[in-house]
């Protein structure tokens, strides 16, 4: 579908495709019932990487699988960065970093002030963490005991042009938010059993899941390589990329 | 204005559990009671604009009538992209309520004169911009707003305006309201300027000059068919407006006369003229140093007449 599309974020697309299997699975929506008012709530904030979303919605039947052919094109409902527009179970519309976990939150206190049982989920990339509002939303969750809020940050440890650590370090990452008064999970965002351990932890705080992941998982030539973030495969990469992904 | 758009809030409060009003850390004294009367319905976020636009959006989409409120363009201008792309493009009900449009918090200085808002609100798709020019007009909007599920910007004066003469017609988003009668020269005014307005038809008055005078609270849906009669049946037009001209009130009259092929006879536009407001002082002192005071409103009348 990205190389299709002739699409950038494949990378970024992989990084979280671990991250989405297990989410998927265990948050409560359905495709015959998109809008249920009790339905969990998630939030792709790294809104570049809508095509790894769009690949498990088409997945779960929330609409037709060859729609993801559309991707990037002219006139296609799937564009680059996430878009709820004409898209079913596309919760909200990304792109802009910085946005997502702040209407979690939004998302997460209704629950609270209507009692409601669903839970609210953000999925952030670690470059996205710069964006001071952020900040504001991780000072605010857990003064307000949000512990229907998830936040998942996808740390690959690279950004646009380069490390995070040579960027705007995040270190040590793990104790500011637990200063900031999350329950942090500090896991591999590969490992399947972590990700759904993370997941389904019984938490009263909210809950922080810093996953560490692999810019380009799967795709040994994509792998930790930054260029990843706007490329997109020819043939001969995709065949071999989709090889080794297989195996 | 402020006053009048927190009592008529509270009023539809009490039988409308989905509104709910969050506060940017702003409103000492003011929000008091409706924070005590809904503790379930009200949230002072702190210093914190865009997760306050964030966290509207959320709770909007989950079915909340949200206000935003905060001085004039913390509300606004700070938190843009998350009006645009967050409120506005989810078509959320979220309301942005700006305390101060203009020079209402004149003396604490550029920061706090909120001069381009009503420009740059008016040119996001999908967002009702309103600015009430008094009390009842703020009254009138509120209820709007709530019962309208659309994103609304409403740009409130701090000072409460009630016109002492006013013909008392209903307001009705996306129409001009007349509020004074007169045959010589129209007066389209947006916000709390139609005091400025007002008080110039008395002095203009005792000089057989009537000035015939238009809030033009809604500056999104603009009334094409009022704008039209009123270039058609006066002499002269005057907008004013406490915002820069670039894309405010005066823009938007030129946009109708363009579109609608009017050629004015005589139309003077009253407005900052692409400037930041570095001067101290009140409103009123404010609004005559940047010349949209009484006076030059005055004298752009008597040129349009010839006087």
């Amino acid at each position: 579908m990205t190389s299709k599309g002739k699409s950038s974020h494949v990378g970024s697309a992989l990084s979280i495709a671990d991250i989405l299997a297990v989410l998927y699975t265990n948050i409560n929506i359905d495709p015959k019932d998109p809008s249920n008012d009790e339905r969990d709530r998630f939030i792709l904030s790294k809104g570049h990487a809508g095509a790894a979303v769009y690949a498990v919605l088409a997945e779960l039947g929330f609409f037709s699988k060859e729609i993801l052919d559309t991707h990037y094109q002219d006139g296609s409902i799937l564009s680059g960065h996430v878009s709820h527009k004409g898209v079913a179970g596309v919760e909200f519309s990304t792109g802009s970093l910085g946005h997502g976990l702040s209407v979690a939150t939004g998302f997460a206190l209704a629950a609270k002030r209507r009692s409601l049982e669903f839970n609210s989920y953000a999925l952030l990339s670690d470059g996205e963490l710069d964006e001071g509002s952020n900040w504001e939303a991780i000072l605010f969750a857990p003064h307000h005991n949000l512990d229907n809020l998830t936040c998942i940050v996808d740390y690959n440890k690279l950004q646009s042009l380069t490390t995070v650590k040579e960027t705007l370090n995040l270190e040590p990452l793990k104790d500011k938010l637990i200063s900031f008064g999350w329950n942090v999970f500090d896991i591999d965002g590969h490992n399947h059993i972590d990700i759904q351990n993370a997941l389904t932890a019984k938490t009263n705080k909210p809950k922080f899941i810093i996953a560490n992941t692999i810019k380009g998982k799967g795709v040994s030539f994509m792998e930790n390589e930054v260029v990843w973030h706007y490329r997109s495969a020819n043939k001969e990469e995709l065949s071999k990329g989709l090889k080794e992904l297989e195996e | 204005m402020r006053d009048a758009f927190i009592e008529s809030l509270s009023k539809l409060a009490e039988n409308d559990k989905d509104i709910f009003l969050i506060t940017g850390d702003l409103g000492f004294g003011v929000l008091d009671n409706f924070a005590e009367k809904f503790p379930s319905q009200f949230l002072n976020v702190g210093v914190a604009e865009q997760n306050m636009t964030g966290i509207a959006t959320g709770l909007a989409l989950s079915g909340y009538k949200v206000f935003t409120y905060s001085i004039a363009n913390f509300t606004t201008l700070r938190c843009l992209e998350q009006i645009r792309n967050d409120a506005c493009y989810h078509n959320a009900n979220v309301n942005v309520v700006s305390i101060g449009g203009g020079f209402g918090y004149g003396a604490l200085g550029m920061s706090h004169h909120a001069t381009e808002d009503l420009s740059i609100m008016r040119s996001l798709p999908n967002i009702e911009v309103i600015a009430p020019g008094d009390d009842f007009e703020t009254k009138e909007a509120t209820k709007y707003v709530v019962d309208s599920s659309k994103p609304s910007y409403l740009r409130l004066e701090r000072a409460s305006h009630i016109h002492d003469e006013d013909l008392g017609n209903d307001f009705e988003y996306g129409k001009i309201r007349k509020i004074r009668e007169g045959n010589d020269v129209a007066v389209l005014c947006a916000g709390g300027v139609t005091k400025v307005a007002m008080n110039a038809a008395k002095t203009l008055s005792k000089k057989g000059i009537a000035l015939g005078i238009y809030s033009v609270h809604s500056l999104k849906a603009i009334d094409y068919e009022t704008i039209s009669i009123v270039f058609n049946d006066y002499a002269g037009v005057v907008s004013i407006e406490e915002n820069n001209l670039n894309g405010g009130l005066g823009s938007a009259i030129s946009e109708v006369c363009i579109d609608n092929k009017i050629f004015p006879k005589s139309f003077k536009r009253m407005g900052l003229k692409d400037i930041y407001s570095s001067v101290v002082g009140s409103q009123e002192y404010l609004r005559d140093f940047y010349n949209l005071g009484e006076e030059d409103l005055i004298k752009n009348v008597m040129e349009i007449l010839g006087k």
